[in-house]
Order: C-alpha cells, then structure tokens, then sequence
C-alpha cells in the first residue's frame, strides 16, 4: 500500500443554474457538461492536457447518454487521451464523483482528475409505455413477417402513450417533497422556520453573487449570468403567500418556496496532487480530508428518506476524532429547507441520537452563522449531480478566503442515501 | 458587404501576414548607398533573406516590395532633394501592397534648425507620398534617435511585413534601448506572458490570437457576463481565461495577484477593454459620461499603478494601450469616449520615462476604422464613408490593430516608447 497523498482541490467551474423548461430547455446533458469542462479548461489553461480521468455523471439520463462524461470528454478541449465515467448515486453523484477521484489521487493511481455532474429537468428522457417496449421487443425476436404481425395487430391505443420520468421513490411511489413533509411534520419544522431559512439562502447567494464570489467559479451559458431560480429580494412574506405544495392535511408546510426547483446545470471540480498543482502554479484551495456515506431504510424501517447524513456525519466525526462544532463552515445541501432543519435537530436530540444513531450524547448544535453562508440549493437551484460540485469549489474557495480552517459536506439524496465529507483549507 | 459604387475607387486586397509568409514578396530598393544606417538595414535585410539593390530604378520586369531610403544624413533643404531625386523614379514600379519606408533622425533633436528643418520636413513628404501610393502601398516615416540604430530590426521587419498592412502615414520614433536580440522571428513573443483585457471578442480576441500565434502564453480578461466567449477564446489561442469587472474597486489588486501567482508575473499587458455610450454632449446623461471613462481611462490608470507598484511587471516588459482616432480627431456623439482616449495618450506619454527606467515600454495604439461588430450596426452611409475616408480606401481588420500590439510587444521593440500608432490606414481624421 503507497503512502496516501491528500487530494487537493484546486477550483471548479459551473454554469449558473436555470429553472427547467427556462433558458436551457434545449441543452442536454453533453452540451452543459462539456461546456462547464470547458470553461474549466479555460479558467485553468488546461487545453489538450491528459488528465487521469473524469468521473460525472448525471440523474436523469437519456440511454444514449450511456458514456455521457467520456462523450463530453471528447467534445471538449481535453485531451482526447483523457479517460472517463460515469457515476449515479442520485442527488450525491457530483460529491462522490469527487471522493472517487480524490481516492485515486490519494492511493497514487492519478495524479489530477475532474469530478462534476449534470442534469436536466427540461431535456428529459422519456420512454416509451412498458407494454409497448415488451411488444417491440418480442417482434424484434420473432422470425416470420406474419408472426409479426399478429404481434402488431395486438397494440392498442394506451400503449403508445409514453413514460415520462417522475421524482417519485420507485419503492413507495411518493414524491421526494412528501417524504420530505412527512419528516418534516414528524420533527415538526414549522412553515415559519422553513421561510425564514428559504430568504437566509437567497440572501446568502445574493451577497455572494454581488460581491464576485463566482467570478471565477461559473461562467455564463447561453445568455444566462447568474442564477435564474435566486429572488434576492424573497422576504419571509413574499414566501408566506405560497400554497404548500408537499403533504396532504392541513398542516401541510411545503411550498414551492421552501422547496428546491426542478432545475437545469451543470459543475466541475479540478482536483490533484499538491505537486502538480505547484508545477503549474495553480491554487490549492483546500484538500478532502475524509468522507462517508450512509443509506437508511425509508421503505420498512421508519426512517425519513433524506435522513441519511444524519448517520454519516457522525460516523465521519468519529474516524476523524472530530466534533460537530470543529468546523468553520457547514454545507448542508437544501433540498428542501425542512430537510435541513430535520437534520440540525436530529443530531440535537438525546433520544433519537441514542435510539438511531447509537450515540452516547447528541452532536449538539452548531452556529447557524456558519451554516451555508453563500446560500445553496434553495436559492441557487438544484440540477441534481450538479449539486455536489457547486457545493465542494464553493466551499474550498470559502475555505481559501478564510485561510485556515475546515468546512463539512452533508448531501442527501433520492433511494434513502446520504454522502458527507470534510475539507480542510490548503 | 462591400459595395462596388461607380467612380469610387476600389480596394486592393492587402498583403496581410500568415505564418511561413516571406517578409516581402520581391526585392527590395535600398537609397542611397552609403547612408549613415543603410549598413545596418542590409543586414538585417540579408538576416530576413531579402533580395535587394541600390542601384537598379526597376521597370516594367522589375517591380519593388519596397522602397528603403536612409535620410538620416540630410542635414539641409539641398540635401532633401535626393528624396524626389531618387524615389520619384522608383515609387511607380512598387508592387501592390508595397511599401516606402523612411529612415530619419528625430527633428527635436537637432540643435541646427536647418536640420530639424529638413527632417520634419520628411514628415510632410512621407504622409503625402502615402495618400499618393496606390494598390495598398503604405508609406511610413521611421525617426532613429542617436544610439537607437542597433534596435532597428523588429520595426523595419514589421513595416516591411504584411503585419503592417494597414499601418499607413505613420512616424515612429526609436529610441536607444537595452538591445534585446530575438531568436525566432516567427514566435519573436515566445517565453512571453501576455494580458489582454476585452478579450472576449473583436479586436480583443484578434490580440489573444495573435499573440498567441507570435508564441506567447496568453491571458484573456473580460466582464464576467463575457464569461462564455472568454473561454472560448481562451481554449482557442491555448491560453487561459480571467473573469473580472476591471472597474471594481478590487480588479487591480486581483489582477496582480493573479498574474504573480498563477503566471510568475507578465511581460505583456495590453489595455484594450473599453466600451462606447455615444450621445450628444447637451444629451448625455452623467452616469454614461461616468461609466465610458470609468472602462476606458480610469481603470487603466489603476491597473498601470498596481502592476507597477506590485512588480507585477517583469524587466522588458510592454504595455499597450488601445486608444482611438477619436481620442485624436474629435467625433461627434463621443465626448465621453474620444475625452476617454485622448486621456489614454496623455498617460502613455506620461509614463514612458518611468518606464524607460524599468526597461519597459509603454504605447498606446489608436484605431481607425476597424470592421468589427460595432461597426456592423453603422448605418450604411456613416459606415461606407468611414471605410473610404483613408489612403488604403477600406476598413482595417481587428488583425491589423492585433498585429501591431504584437510588433509594440516583441522583445526587441524595447526603442518605441512612449508613442502612438494609429492602425487607421492614413484616415483623413486625426491626421
């Protein structure tokens, strides 16, 4: 076993996130992701370089989109030479696509690589009915022309009707939002709390915006500069007037304010050893110290489906020799505000960290002041394997503007999942 | 388009430079023999591999890329008479897209005032013998101060060249400089840092090419919102892409940080980010007043002292300004920009000699009529008078304002400071 080298990550790009069917509703997936490479490859003058690879991937994913990232790879002004795949673990696929790299780097395998991700609400796959896919497939078996046309002869009308993708659990058949309002009454996360946490995140993101914050992380897209889904003038009124949208009685909290929107883009993250950033003069931002996953049994084991990074983080804390309040930033991807909110009071509570996450005394509270300071998905949006790259080049360069210091990432993600991981400033 | 309009003279297509090109297309005339730096010129003519002669006066079957006259030996009204003496019978046998180039020594130097007399006067005779010269011939006035005649090659290179197509009635003065050889004369940038602001499109993106081409590693900048061509620019010349608002409070300092952390510092910086807001005086609000000198003339002044107060700079180091013929003649509808780029002169003629002590240099190039974008959104009548209103009877290319910056820029143009070049192909305006 080589000695482990500690991944550095060295910037990132994205493009500004557009709310579905908006400005990129005719992008697909290859056209984002090989647009933010290459503003990637622009930013950092790596123009037919060979990297050791490029891990992405996307959520919602044409068939032919089969080796999108390599696709993107050989469209962009990489290398040709540059090797590449792709990763799905839902809405974490833009975080662990970044542990994936940043283990090869560590164990020696590579020395740079680019972890990032995409999606598209807008550009959706959409397939055809299931009874007419068994249909086609069996006269596609068959030999003889009137076999098969006793195969067309059985069609009927609601057969040809296609399948559009849902944002439903395919387990439980609810929508991720009303998972979510079951968490959120069960932890009993009040409107109020969910509004005010929405118009902290605009804010945030609004700051960050003005202040420069991304000029060298995101670089425009088809006309689009910033953020299309950000409001920075949300107040806890404007978001009090909107209907919930999640949870069926009514005490139902959920809007389409304190939810993320379906969402269009794309991000990416350069990452290598500490060595070859220094042989081509490019920052080092921070290094990935650790990370974990967790998945939780949502279908028969009365966990909330988002609740996964409340079991990872203290499983990380504890490699790490590690306390909740050690960390300087907090990213905590919004999925939906009470998601967040169910999550800082698990790891509060004294019984539920005893009872499920075996823990001798809660992880306690964190300061809030440290938690998501330049907004995240409630503001920004959330292109769902794009989420995870946003969140580690935003907070890397959070960590190199302060100097010092270490940030953690906690992302949850459909099918029950949840991948966390700390960063430590360079 | 261009249109072909009856009784309006057509444009020759100029000789512009492509890699590989020959330096001229035939040979060249050198007058008279025996002058003061023909010794010198030959050389560098034998160095390019050009064919030349002092003797033959051409004809029909002999056709001349050039006309090289040393004048630095006039001294007197008599002695100016060896110009119509020996190029009259000559300067109709210039190929197309030829060239006159003339060598003399800067009239304020001379403490006789005959001699300064009969230099200036070779001013007068090269602008009117560029507005005489026909098929793309330009004539050019090069003022050789005493000690300068050792850093003679890159500019004779360069106004002999398809670079300088549409360099026309210009006189440059060249100044004794820390001579600084250049080993390849078809990447005279290479090894070079190079900074190009506005990048993101036009002549910006023109200057990022040519740089690039000439063998520097370039950096673009541009307005975040410019984000997408920037890159795209970038990864064309193999360079890379900064996003920044130069007239934030903070650029300067970004900027320099940037180039000494990323870059190892920069060798070239070009000024060339700037924006038009084009109103009447009596109609223009205060906030485009504001924001055109803010781009133009304010942030360069910045950025001039960052870079400078930060060592950003290495030694030999060259900063280009861009300027306009506006900033020269005056146009109507842009007080704003044409105060903005007169300013832009006064700095660069201010901080010549602070720069002459760095060994660096600083110019400012003045544009003419360029064909860009801009100029595409012209109405037809403005634009068709623009195009004609010069010697060379067309717009320049954003090319031509790209391949001077890239002459300005070259190690070995270390005498030219402190000076204007308009790419204006000899424009009426701003003469």
């Amino acid at each position: 076993m080589p000695n482990l080298r500690r991944a550095a990550i060295l910037g990132g790009n994205r493009i500004p996130f557009a709310r579905a069917n908006g400005p990129y509703a005719r992008a697909s997936n290859q056209d984002m992701l090989t647009a933010t490479l290459d503003g990637l490859v622009a930013r950092f003058g790596l123009r037919d370089v060979r990297l050791g690879e490029v891990a992405a991937g996307a959520v919602l994913k044409h068939s032919r989109d089969f080796n999108l990232t390599r696709e993107s790879v050989l469209g962009s002004r990489l290398s040709p030479w540059t090797s590449a795949y792709d990763v799905q673990q839902a809405c974490g696929t833009g975080l662990e696509t970044t542990i994936h790299v940043a283990n090869k780097i560590a164990l020696g395998q590579i020395d740079d690589g680019i972890a990032g991700g995409v999606d598209t609400a807008s550009d959706a796959p959409i397939a055809v009915n299931e009874n007419l896919r068994r249909v086609l497939l069996q006269i596609n078996r068959t030999k003889t022309l009137p076999q098969r046309l006793a195969l067309l002869r059985k069609l009927r009308p609601t057969q040809i009707v296609p399948e559009t993708p849902r944002n439903a659990e395919p387990r439980t058949g609810m929508s991720m939002g009303e998972h979510a309002a079951i968490t959120a009454r069960e932890w009993e996360i009040s409107r109020e709390q969910q509004d005010q946490f929405a118009v902290s995140s605009h804010r945030h993101l609004a700051a960050a915006w003005n202040r420069g914050f991304f000029d060298d992380l995101v670089t425009p897209y088809l006309g689009l500069q910033r953020d299309q889904n950000l409001r920075p003038d949300a107040s806890v009124e404007s978001l009090a007037r909107l209907r919930p949208v999640f949870g069926k009685d009514g005490a139902a909290t959920m809007t389409a304010g304190n939810s993320t929107p379906l969402s269009d883009g794309a991000a990416a993250v350069l990452l290598s050893t500490d060595e070859w950033a220094k042989e081509r003069r490019l920052p080092i931002l921070a290094h990935l110290v650790d990370a974990e996953t967790a998945a939780v049994d949502y279908v028969h084991g009365g966990e909330g489906l988002l609740m996964a990074p409340a079991y990872a983080v203290p499983r990380l804390l504890e490699r790490n020799k590690l306390a909740l309040q050690d960390f300087d930033f907090y990213e905590i991807h919004e999925a939906f505000a009470s998601t967040v909110l169910a999550t800082l009071k698990a790891w509060e509570d004294p019984k539920y960290s005893k009872e499920r996450l075996g823990l001798s005394k809660p992880l306690g509270p964190i300061d809030r002041d440290r938690l998501n300071v330049n907004g995240s998905s409630l503001a920004a949006g959330h292109p769902f394997a794009a989420t995870g790259g946003r969140i580690v080049a935003t907070l890397a360069k959070l960590l190199a503007e302060k100097g010092s210091g270490r940030g953690l990432i906690s992302i949850c993600a459909a099918g029950g999942q949840g991948v966390v991981a700390i960063l430590e400033a360079a | 388009m261009k249109l072909k309009i009856p009784g309006v003279p057509q444009a020759t297509v100029l000789r512009r430079y492509t890699p590989g090109q020959p330096l001229v297309d035939g040979p060249v005339l050198s007058l008279p023999p025996g002058g003061a730096i023909a010794e010198g010129l030959s050389k560098i003519l034998e160095r390019a591999g050009v064919s030349g002669s002092g003797e033959s006066q051409g004809g029909a079957s002999q056709r001349w890329a050039a006309i090289i006259f040393d004048a630095t030996g006039i001294r007197d009204v008599a002695g100016l008479s060896t110009l119509h003496g020996s190029i009259a019978p000559a300067f109709r046998y210039l190929r197309p897209s030829g060239r006159l180039i003339i060598f003399g020594t800067p009239p304020e130097d001379s403490a006789e005032p005959e001699r300064a007399a009969a230099q200036r006067a070779l001013d007068g005779f090269v602008r009117s013998a560029g507005k005489e010269a026909r098929l793309g011939t330009t004539a050019n006035l090069v003022y050789v101060a005493d000690g300068a005649e050792s850093g003679l090659e890159s500019t004779l290179r360069f106004f002999l060249s398809g670079r300088s197509a549409y360099v026309d009635g210009q006189v440059v003065r060249l100044r004794a400089a820390k001579p600084t050889p250049t080993a390849d004369w078809a990447h005279p940038l290479k090894g070079r840092v190079a900074v190009v602001t506005g990048a993101a499109r036009g002549i910006g993106a023109a200057i990022a090419e040519i740089l690039a081409r000439d063998g520097a590693q370039v950096v673009v900048m541009d307005m975040p919102a410019q984000g997408a061509a920037l890159a795209e620019v970038a990864n064309r010349v193999g360079g890379t892409a900064f996003q920044v608002d130069i007239t934030s409070k903070e650029a300067p300092g970004h900027i320099g940080a940037y180039l000494s952390d990323r870059h190892g510092g920069a060798d070239i910086f070009v000024h060339n980010a700037g924006i038009t807001r084009d109103r009447s005086l009596v109609n223009m609000p205060a906030d485009q007043w504001a924001s055109v000198l803010a781009v133009n003339l304010d942030a360069q002044l910045r950025i001039n002292d960052a870079l400078l107060h930060e060592n950003v700079l290495h030694p030999g180091s060259r900063v280009i300004c861009i300027s306009s013929t506006s900033g020269i003649a005056g146009n109507r509808g842009q007080t704003n920009y044409a105060a903005s780029k007169a300013g832009i002169i006064g700095m660069v003629q201010a901080m010549a000699p602070e720069m002459a002590r760095r060994e660096m240099t600083i110019n400012a190039v003045a544009p003419g009529f360029i064909e860009t974008a801009m100029t595409k959104a012209m109405p037809f009548a403005t634009r068709e008078i623009g195009r004609r209103i010069n010697s060379l009877n067309q717009g320049g290319l954003p090319v031509d304002v790209a391949e001077t910056v890239a002459w300005l820029g070259q190690p070995g143009t270390g005498g030219v400071n402190g000076e204007v070049i308009r790419v204006c192909g000899q424009s009426i305006l701003g003469a």
